[in-house]
């Protein structure tokens, strides 16, 4: 642990994106404490600029404060990058798992059922899902996951099928112990390190597709997102700026901060492949 | 913010007087003012979205309405008070039975093909064409027991009962006189000549290419001599909202109307002294919108809970927040611009102690969360401001311990679940026509509870409401009416069987030196004949 850590700490841009992220944590965890309101809630005048009548970051057309709107909607999108990624995994790492260890037809019948899912574009499949369970927070999570879910599989599989003919996955056949023991316990841990960078920007895409999704009238009309307030604030733009730039703003940091930490987990989980990149010294 | 309605006030004012003696028209208005009528010049303006076609009656479309007003007219055009006033008709007069309409025409009427126009070809109109492509005309003309031509210029109908309101459907928004010449013993949708519309109207179609622009030209044998003062007018198709307000501030084009600008645009077009802006013209539409309410389900059916909502609710932020002074808040289910309006009938002010003291007296506390009941309402997918609506609707009864959750839709799934009654709440407006037994009684009677939308989806009964709107449609009084009507209207601001909201208008912007521009209750659906540019 402390050795990935140190690999980890090598890449400056990964600390910085790991302390992004931690303070966008805080965000999420001490909005209820900042802002002890609902960010629906109309505190004074609409179209407030920023730091004009006690709001931060303005107000909205409704005289809603913009920084609360932000506070609180970072705890829909890491709760809904989070939670549609987990799900992702799961249909995922099953999949890949089960095509890359069985082989032969199984896995020709679950790699065609995929290529199914990666021809169609994911976020027009995606509104459609949408639009047709109607827009709710479960729904937009399961849609989210739906169309993240191939590129899983795709690297679950390879990595299943070169570890699969090692010795000591054929040392545990010789042993008897089951298929589904050998998966779990042998293979699985050792193809953990790229599911864990892979999932690092799936929170990142999910948090995208939840802002476009939000951003075209299609999130949860009961939950305050960023890409909500920058749907309600692109009308009036040329009124008020604050209301979609600082949102957007949010978005970028949330997403930079991820990728920046992907990048750290790969290089830290993968040592020779990013000494052979040169990121880290020999 | 300025209020935009004050110049209109003026104007209204002005047109009152000019209804009372329809013989001085707004020319002479114009030239009181000392500005002459100059002859000349092409209006360049937006239609928003692309009417399919031309021809009134067989569309009924908005955009429709607003180009095809140009080459088509009606008997008689309706003034801001929605009075009849002379069109087609010279003059009219009804007996004293109330069954009996003789209306005589203008001297002069030519089609643009140069054939005349006479009472043949209005009877073909009212009796034949909008009978059978206009499903709101027939609902009146139905009416008509039979239709006789004395003389060429000399219209007579006779009803099978006195219908007060009949005067309203001969505006060219409801009965648009067609040539019987181009359309008799044929299938009247599918006609060849739907491709260029020919009417009695000041403009002519002179091109048409689909997806860019309309422009219409001066018909030169129109029957008002040495008008119309413009050459011509160039309806240009603008999807996109901010270009079609880029437009108008660049002088592109010379004046919006309808949709064309968003209302959060409008404060910006208020402040440039060339343009004006205008809210009135809408009179005979008089949109009303409300929150819908199931009354199949508790507690929306106890009309206390109803009233409590009704204080809950500002409706002047919601008119001024919302649709920055554009229209104005509702006070009864009757439209203040509509005939029949009672100032005296109020419903429910905003008082959310008074709110809140209700529900108390329904024994509705809140709980731990300050929550006393939760509905759910179902937003109007309409767009940007009536998202924003329902999240003002939801705070604002929230304050009062009402827990909203909003349920959003796309357009056909938001018509479907109001026909077949599955929503607890909802928003929703519709067009008033002018008068209340025309377009507010289908909401509150209780013989059309449908399956339809549009109709009393709320479910609401009331018998003393449905014998009030039974008599005053019968009635051929009109004062005897608007005492009905005053009744009617009490009886429902007491029940609030729903929320009335706002009077909804739409912006007309114009450039000042465009003069005439909304002169009728009907606005920028009028002829435009005596719309000129002043130098």
């Amino acid at each position: 642990m402390a050795e990935f850590w140190r690999r980890f700490r090598r890449n400056l841009g990964a600390v910085i994106g790991l302390a992004i992220l931690a303070l966008i944590g805080l965000t999420a965890i001490l909005a209820p404490v900042l802002f002890p309101f609902s960010p629906w809630e109309m505190r004074g005048i609409p179209f407030m600029p920023p730091g004009e009548a006690g709001f931060l970051l303005g107000s909205d057309s409704l005289g809603r404060d913009v920084a609360a709107g932000i506070a609180h909607g970072t705890y829909v999108s890491l709760l809904v990058g989070g939670v549609s990624t987990a799900a992702a995994l799961a249909i995922g790492i099953t999949l890949g798992a089960v095509a890359g260890y069985a082989a032969g037809r199984v896995d020709d019948a679950i790699m065609r059922f995929t290529e199914f899912f990666q021809t169609i574009p994911s976020f027009v499949l995606a509104v459609v899902l949408v639009a047709i369970f109607t827009p709710s927070i479960s729904s937009i999570v399961i849609a989210i996951a739906i169309v993240s879910w191939p590129p899983v599989t795709r690297v679950v599989r390879a990595e299943f099928l070169s570890l699969r003919s090692r010795e000591f996955v054929q040392a545990a056949e010789v042993l008897g112990r089951s298929r589904i023991a050998i998966i779990l316990t042998e293979i699985l841990p050792n193809a953990l390190s790229p599911i864990i960078v892979l999932s690092s920007l799936m929170v990142a895409t999910a948090i995208l597709l939840e802002s476009a999704l939000s951003f075209l009238g299609l999130g949860d009309p009961n939950l305050m997102s960023w890409g909500f307030m920058i749907g309600s604030g692109r009308s009036v733009i040329r009124l008020a700026w604050w209301m979609s730039v600082f949102p957007g703003i949010a978005i970028f940091l949330t997403v930079l901060a991820l990728n920046l930490v992907g990048e750290g987990l790969n290089d830290a989980l993968n040592p020779r492949l990013a000494r052979r990149r040169g990121a880290l010294p020999a | 913010m300025t209020d935009p309605r004050s110049p209109a006030l003026g104007r209204r004012a002005v047109l009152a007087g000019a209804a009372a003696a329809p013989m001085l028209m707004t020319v002479d208005q114009a030239r009181a003012q000392g500005v002459a009528p100059r002859r000349g010049g092409v209006l360049n303006t937006i239609i928003t979205p692309e009417p399919p076609l031309l021809i009134l009656g067989v569309n009924n479309q908005g955009p429709t309405l607003i180009v095809g007003g140009k080459i088509y007219q009606g008997l008689v055009k309706l003034s801001p008070r929605l009075e009849p006033l002379p069109e087609l008709a010279r003059s009219w007069s009804v007996s004293p039975d109330g069954r009996v309409y003789t209306f005589t025409l203008q001297d002069n009427i030519t089609f643009h093909d140069g054939r005349p126009c006479t009472a043949e070809d209005v009877i073909f109109s009212v009796t034949k064409f909008h009978m059978e492509v206009n499903p709101r005309a027939r609902a009146i003309l139905e009416r008509i027991e039979k239709a006789e031509a004395p003389d060429p210029k000399t219209v007579v109908f006779t009803l099978k009962a006195p219908f007060e309101p009949f005067l309203l459907i001969f505006d060219v928004t409801a009965c648009a006189i067609v040539p019987k010449h181009l359309y008799d013993g044929t299938d009247y949708r599918n006609n060849p000549n739907n491709s260029t519309p020919i009417g009695t109207g000041p403009f002519r179609l002179a091109e048409w290419q689909r997806g860019n622009f309309i422009r219409l030209a001066r018909h030169e044998q129109y029957w008002k001599p040495g008008q119309p003062y413009l050459d011509g007018i160039i309806y240009r198709v603008v999807p996109d909202s901010q270009s079609r307000a880029l437009a108008l501030q660049t002088g592109q084009v010379q004046m919006t109307q309808f949709n064309d600008i968003e209302p959060f645009d409008v404060p910006r077009f208020q402040a440039m002294p060339n343009l004006a802006v205008a809210t009135d013209g809408w009179e005979l539409f008089s949109p009303l919108s409300w929150i819908e309410i199931n009354h199949r389900i508790k507690p929306l059916d106890d009309a206390r809970f109803r009233r409590a909502m009704a204080h809950a609710v500002d409706r002047n932020f919601i008119a001024q927040r919302l649709w920055f002074g554009v229209g104005r808040p509702a006070t009864s289910p009757i439209a203040s611009t509509t005939r029949f309006h009672d100032p005296t009938a109020r419903m429910p002010d905003f008082n959310p102690r008074e709110a809140a003291a209700i529900l108390d007296g329904m024994g509705l506390r809140p709980n731990a969360d300050g929550v006393r009941a939760s509905i759910k309402m179902m937003q109007l997918p309409y767009g940007e401001v009536w998202n924003r609506l329902s999240e003002y609707l939801r705070q604002a009864l929230r304050q009062v311990g009402i827990a909203v959750e909003l349920e959003s839709t796309d357009v056909a799934g938001w018509v479907r679940r109001l026909a077949n009654w599955e929503f607890e709440t909802t928003i929703n407006f519709v067009y008033q026509w002018g008068d209340p037994t025309l377009g507010v009684e289908r909401t509150y009677v209780s013989s059309n509870i449908k399956k339809v939308a549009f109709t009393n989806t709320a479910g609401y009964v009331n018998a003393e409401v449905d014998r009030l709107f039974a008599q005053a449609r019968d009635e051929p009084q009109a004062e005897k009416r608007r005492a009905l009507f005053s009744e009617v209207q009490k009886k429902l601001v007491a029940d609030v069987p729903l929320v009335w909201l706002m009077e909804l208008a739409f912006p007309t912007i114009h450039e000042k030196r465009l003069r005439n521009v909304i002169t009728t209750g009907t606005g920028v659906h009028a002829s435009f004949d005596d719309v000129f540019f002043a130098s």
